[in-house]
Parts: structure tokens; C-alpha cells; sequence
């Protein structure tokens, strides 16, 4: 599902910083795999590449067999619409709108119809529980439903991809477990690659590979 | 679009009071500029109407003063319009030329109907008068061939004299016989009043007049109609033609400018016309000019706006926006503010202009010779409207443009990691 061959980044800041040095990483399809390394190590830098948020220097990337590289803003933008799935440390929902209108949003920019995207939105908070709070606001909701509506958000258009950064970093621990189980559920049942950044052992023990960072490689 | 529209609504909901304050500007230039070119309409509406009382394409000619000396004559010479002219008018210049006749002036003239006087004055004139003129006849007739012919002693008199000599019912004078000095004239017709020019002269038949008061060969001015006449450059060449021939009958200079002056009213109202384009267009500046601080003031808030919602925009396109629906987002933004506050101006606009109508619109001002209106009909038309509803998108658009372009070229991830 996906393939990395050599890749490289570095940040151009006032001191160039080579952040990724030859990333060489293959993840099949229906893995759960997470991503495991010291705070600055370029893990959230893989995870954006990964989806597309970001560019590279060197390398390739083969996203379900399509080479991701030097894509126009339009076409990065249509391939995370339909291939990629984001969870965020800090849920990343739009404040002012319901629960329901955050998750019709990727539909949005799909091009479905107005009912058949509220229907299939209902479906999906649903399957999180939340049918009760389709209309209300993310700051009506505690972290633990924010993020499972986030995770709706990020199913709804079916993915071939889920990428979590930190999705338990903002979260107790206990909703962080809950949250996780989802994840696993998910994966296990709709078998979706799902690919988790954490520096939680907790975390990353539950599950089925987990992929160290460290000096800008991979050490397995 | 209606979802756009919504969501338009959601965002400007947060930012209320700097999103009236902005349309406010919004409106008030779009406001000033519907008031500004109805007040203008209503000047120009104005004018056009005293204008109106005369035929377009008609001139009339005075005597003058040679400037150059020509032909062993010096320069200073009185030159005074004759019969000779008059019959050079007539038939020299038929390719252009309708109807020619004259007009002399006689001030001074006391009319009489039993116990009743009017003090007027004379005007010997020939029956296309009526036409060049635009002269309005309320009873009976105007001076006709036969009474040219004939040298007969009728006259057409305003309205508001005869009423002097018959107060209760002037129409009562047509056909009466009145005395003009000793001199028996019968009223063979009654002019209505027109009230926005001086007191008009009571109008005999010109040779009438010109006999019995021993006028000669003068004939005052010369007037005719024309045609054929389509452009200012036609106008000149003719008025250059007939001031040589009109010369050389008086052994003028054929190009002396000032023996004698040649008033073309069609010239006049081409200069007119051309006027009132000016004023229209340098009022359509100024009221562009006034909405561009409100176009400034939304490109500015739209630009706030676009940095509050980095995030957002960030988050959206994570998700699958492409920068063209962000751009779309912003400039539709812009143009429904500005379209929304700028319909307000131009409602208030009309209002105003509608008030403006009802209190000043065709009140005549009396300037005691005579009655003018400054204003008729200071309104703007529904092509003004749509003008002002294409310009109202185009500056949404253009206030939206900046901004919408820097929404637009957010990256996702710098947009994600800020706050
Ligand atoms: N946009 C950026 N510009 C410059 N430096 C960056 C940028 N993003 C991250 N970095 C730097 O790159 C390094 C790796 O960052 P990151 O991938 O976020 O690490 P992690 O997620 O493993 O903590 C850090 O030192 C960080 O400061
Ligand atoms: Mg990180």
C-alpha cells in the first residue's frame, strides 16, 4: 500500500535541517503500524509526507501504487480527499460547525448531494456513538467525542489510508484507551492501513509494528 | 450556492460589528453615487426642457459689425440684414434649407380693447415662426400666407394680455377687433403662455408690420429651418457657405465672422449633448471614487479575515479542498458583503433621489421675468441600476482578489500549526 525508497528532507530555515535521511520503509495493505521516536526526530515530518501535506527532496513514494511526487496543489488536494484519512493531535474540527457539517465536509469536496452527504455522515457518527450529537458544536464536547468525530471525518469517504498523529496526546488516559480500541476495531474490521504516530509505548504496544525513528532513519 | 451563502453568513456572523462597519463605506459610496448622477439627471432633465422649446435644426441670423475691411471699405461698417438676404436665403440654399422667413421688432405698443390697454410689443413674422418657435396656439390660428400676402392687419397675442384686455374670459377676444396705437388689428389668434420665457410679443404678419412702420428694405433677423445637417463638421462648412454669400451681398470680407452672427441651435444642442456626457461622466468618477474606501475597507477585512482563519483553511484543504474552492469561498465572501451593503446605498440612493423629486422635481423657480426648474425628474434609470450592480461585483470581486489569492496559496501544514 505504501512505499518509501530513499527519502530525504531537510527544513530550510535560518540553519538548514536535515530532518529525514533516507527513509527506506514498506507498510502492506490493512497493517496497523506505528511510529515510535525522540521528540524532534522527523516523525510528524514522515507522517505529512505520508499524507501529502508535504514535499520531499529525494526519493519516491508510491501511494496504492501511484508515484506521489511533485503533484499541483489541486491534484495533492483530490488525492487526500479520496485516499487519506487524518486524525490530529488537536482534533482540527471547525469551530463553527456542528459535529454533523465537519464530518459531510471531505463529501463537500467530493461533489456529493446535500442529503445523500448528511446521510452518509449520520452513518458514520453513528457507528461512533454519536448520533446524539450531530448538532451540536465541538466546544459543546468533551475531547474523548471530538476526536471520534474527527475519526468520522476521516471514514466517511472511505479511505485507503488512516494517518493519526498522536490522536491520544491530547486525550486522559482512559479516553486515550478508548480511542485506541476504536482504532484497532476499525482497522481489524473494515481493514483500513492505518498509521500511527505516538511516542506512548502504551500506544504503540497494541499495535502490529511498530517503526522507530532515530538520526533521520528507520531502525526496526 | 445557497450553502455558500450560509456558510457566508456563518463567518460574518462572528465579525459583526467591523463587517458593518465596512459595508457601511460600502453603501455610502454606492449611495452617493446614485444620488450624485439622479441630482445630475435631474439638472440635465432640466435644462433639456428649456432647451426643448426650440426646434433643433433651425438658425437664425443678425446683422453685425465688418471686423476686416475688404473691398476699399474700411472695417466698422454696420451691416444690417435686408430683403435682398432674405431672398438669397430663399433660394440659393435650397439643397438645405425649408422654409426661411424674418423677424423685425417693433417695442412700444400700446393695445387697446374698449376701457382696457396692455403696453406689449410687436413682432412682424412669417408663419414658419410658429414651427421654429414651437409657438403653442390656444385658440384660433397663427399668421398664414394670406395674411402676408395680403399685408392684413390681424395679430396673434399671449394669452395672459388678452387677459388683461378681457379679464373674465380671454378667449372672448378672438375675432374682436383691438386698436394697436390708432390702428384697427382684428385677433385672429390666442399663443398659450409659456411661462419659463420672457413676456412674448404680440405677432403680426411681417409685411404688415414692415410697412406700417416704414421699415424699407430691413428685414431684422432672418431665420430658417434645415436639414441635411448631420454633424458638427456639416454645420460649420454650411455656416462658412452661407456667411461668404450673405457677405458679398454687403461687400464684406466672405470670411468676416462679424458682420454678421449665425446662431444654429442644432450646433448648440450637439455642444449640449456633449456637456451633459461630461457632467455624467466626471459624476460617475466621483462616486466610483467614494466607493473605493469602501472596496479598500473590504479587501482589508477580508484579508483579516483570511488570517483568522489560517487554520481552517488549513484544515479544509487537509481534507480535500483545492485551493480554486478557497479562492471561490473568499471572493463569494466579498462580493455578497459588498453586494448586500451596496444594494442598501443604492435603495437608500433611490430614496433620497425620490424625496429630491417630491420636494424640489419640477417646482418652478420664479426669477420674476420668468420661470425656470432647476430639477425635473432627479431620478436614475434601471440601466444606472444594473451599471451599478455589474460594478458592485466587479469591486467585490476586486476587494475579495488579494486576499482570496493569499487564502488560496496557504500551505496545509504551515496552516495546521498555526494558532
Ligand atoms: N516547517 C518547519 N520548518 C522548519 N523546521 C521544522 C518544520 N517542521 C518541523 N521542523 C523541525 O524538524 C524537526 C522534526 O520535527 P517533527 O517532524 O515535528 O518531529 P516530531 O514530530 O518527531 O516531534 C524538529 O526539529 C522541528 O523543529
Ligand atoms: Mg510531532
Amino acid at each position: 500500500m505504501i512505499q518509501l525508497k530513499g527519502i530525504h528532507k531537510t527544513y530550510f530555515g535560518a540553519q538548514p535541517l536535515h530532518v529525514l535521511k533516507g527513509i527506506d520503509l514498506d507498510i502492506a495493505e490493512g497493517e496497523l503500524v506505528s511510529i515510535m521516536g525522540a521528540s524532534g526526530s522527523g516523525k510528524s515530518t514522515l507522517l505529512n509526507i505520508l499524507g501529502i501535506l508535504d514535499d520531499y527532496d529525494e526519493g519516491d513514494y508510491y501511494l496504492a501504487g501511484t508515484l506521489i511526487k511533485h503533484l499541483s496543489e489541486t491534484r495533492a488536494a483530490d488525492y487526500r480527499n479520496r485516499m487519506i484519512g487524518f486524525i490530529f493531535q488537536s482534533f482540527n474540527l471547525i469551530a463553527f460547525k456542528t459535529a454533523v457539517e465537519n464530518v459531510e465536509l471531505p463529501l463537500f469536496y467530493q461533489g456529493v448531494g446535500r442529503r445523500k452527504r448528511h446521510q452518509l455522515a449520520m452513518e458514520e457518527l453513528e457507528k461512533m456513538g454519536l448520533t446524539d450529537w450531530a448538532t451540536h458544536y465541538p466546544n459543546e464536547m468533551s475531547g474523548g467525542q471530538r476526536q471520534r468525530v474527527a475519526i468520522a471525518r476521516a471514514l466517511v469517504t472511505h479511505p485507503k489510508i488512516i494517518l493519526a498523529d498522536e490522536p491520544t496526546g491530547a486525550l486522559d488516559s482512559k479516553t486515550g484507551v478508548e480511542v485506541m480500541q476504536l482504532l484497532k476495531k476499525l482497522n481489524s474490521e473494515e481493514r483500513i492501513t492505518t498509521i500511527i504516530v505516538t511516542h506512548d509505548p502504551n500506544v504503540a504496544a497494541q499495535t502490529n509494528r511498530i517503526i522507530r525513528i532515530k538520526d533521520g532513519v528507520i531502525e526496526e | 450556492m445557497l450553502e455558500l451563502i450560509a456558510e457566508i453568513w456563518q463567518t460574518t456572523k462572528r465579525n459583526k460589528l467591523r463587517t458593518s462597519l465596512t459595508g457601511f463605506a460600502v453603501a455610502w459610496g454606492i449611495f452617493m453615487l446614485i444620488v450624485l448622477l439622479g441630482a445630475g439627471n435631474g439638472l440635465l432633465n432640466a435644462s433639456n426642457e428649456n432647451n426643448n422649446r426650440y426646434v433643433d435644426n433651425s438658425m437664425m441670423i443678425f446683422g453685425g459689425q465688418t471686423s476686416k475691411a475688404y473691398d476699399g471699405l474700411k472695417e466698422g461698417r454696420q451691416v444690417s440684414l435686408d430683403d435682398n438676404d432674405l431672398q438669397v436665403t430663399q433660394s440659393r440654399f435650397k439643397q438645405n434649407i425649408d422654409k426661411a422667413g424674418a423677424i423685425i421688432n417693433e417695442g412700444g405698443a400700446t393695445i387697446t380693447y374698449g376701457e382696457n390697454y396692455v403696453s406689449s410689443s410687436l413682432q412682424g413674422v412669417y408663419p414658419m415662426f410658429a414651427d421654429v418657435n414651437k409657438t403653442k396656439i390656444s385658440a384660433g390660428r397663427f399668421i398664414n400666407d394670406i395674411d402676408i400676402r395680403d399685408q392684413r392687419k390681424v395679430l396673434v397675442m399671449p394669452e395672459n394680455q388678452a387677459r388683461e384686455l378681457i379679464p373674465n374670459n380671454a378667449h372672448a377676444l378672438l375675432g374682436k377687433t383691438v386698436k394697436v396705437g390708432d390702428m384697427a388689428f382684428t385677433v385672429v389668434g390666442l399663443e398659450q403662455e409659456d411661462k419659463s420665457r420672457m413676456s412674448s410679443d404680440v405677432c403680426v404678419p411681417f409685411t404688415t408690420l414692415k410697412t406700417i412702420y416704414n421699415r424699407g428694405n430691413r428685414v431684422g433677423r432672418i431665420v430658417f429651418s434645415f436639414h441635411g445637417l448631420k454633424s458638427e463638421a456639416d454645420n460649420e462648412a454650411f455656416e462658412k457657405r452661407y456667411r461668404a454669400t450673405i457677405n458679398r451681398q454687403h461687400r464684406a470680407a466672405p470670411d468676416d465672422e462679424e458682420s454678421i452672427w449665425i446662431w444654429n441651435r442644432f450646433t448648440q444642442a450637439l455642444q449640449m449633448a456633449k456637456g451633459t456626457n461630461i457632467i455624467q461622466t466626471a459624476l460617475w468618477i466621483i462616486g466610483l471614487f467614494t466607493l473605493l474606501s469602501g472596496i479598500v475597507g473590504v479587501s482589508n477585512i477580508m484579508l483579516i479575515t483570511v488570517r483568522e482563519r489560517t487554520r481552517e483553511f488549513g484544515i479544509r484543504k487537509a481534507i480535500g479542498a483545492s485551493p480554486a474552492s478557497i479562492l471561490r469561498i473568499i471572493i463569494t465572501e466579498s462580493v455578497v458583503i459588498t453586494g448586500f451593503f451596496g444594494y442598501i446605498g443604492m435603495i437608500l440612493g433611490i430614496l433620497a433621489n425620490l424625496y429630491m423629486d417630491a420636494t424640489l422635481g419640477s417646482k418652478p423657480i420664479e426669477t420674476g421675468l420668468f420661470t425656470t426648474t432647476v430639477f425635473v425628474n432627479p431620478t436614475v434609470g434601471i440601466g444606472t441600476c444594473v451599471a451599478v450592480t455589474i460594478v458592485l461585483i466587479i469591486a467585490g470581486t476586486i476587494a475579495g482578489l488579494v486576499p482570496a489569492l493569499k487564502a488560496a496559496r496557504i500551505r496545509p501544514i504551515v496552516a495546521l500549526m498555526a494558532e
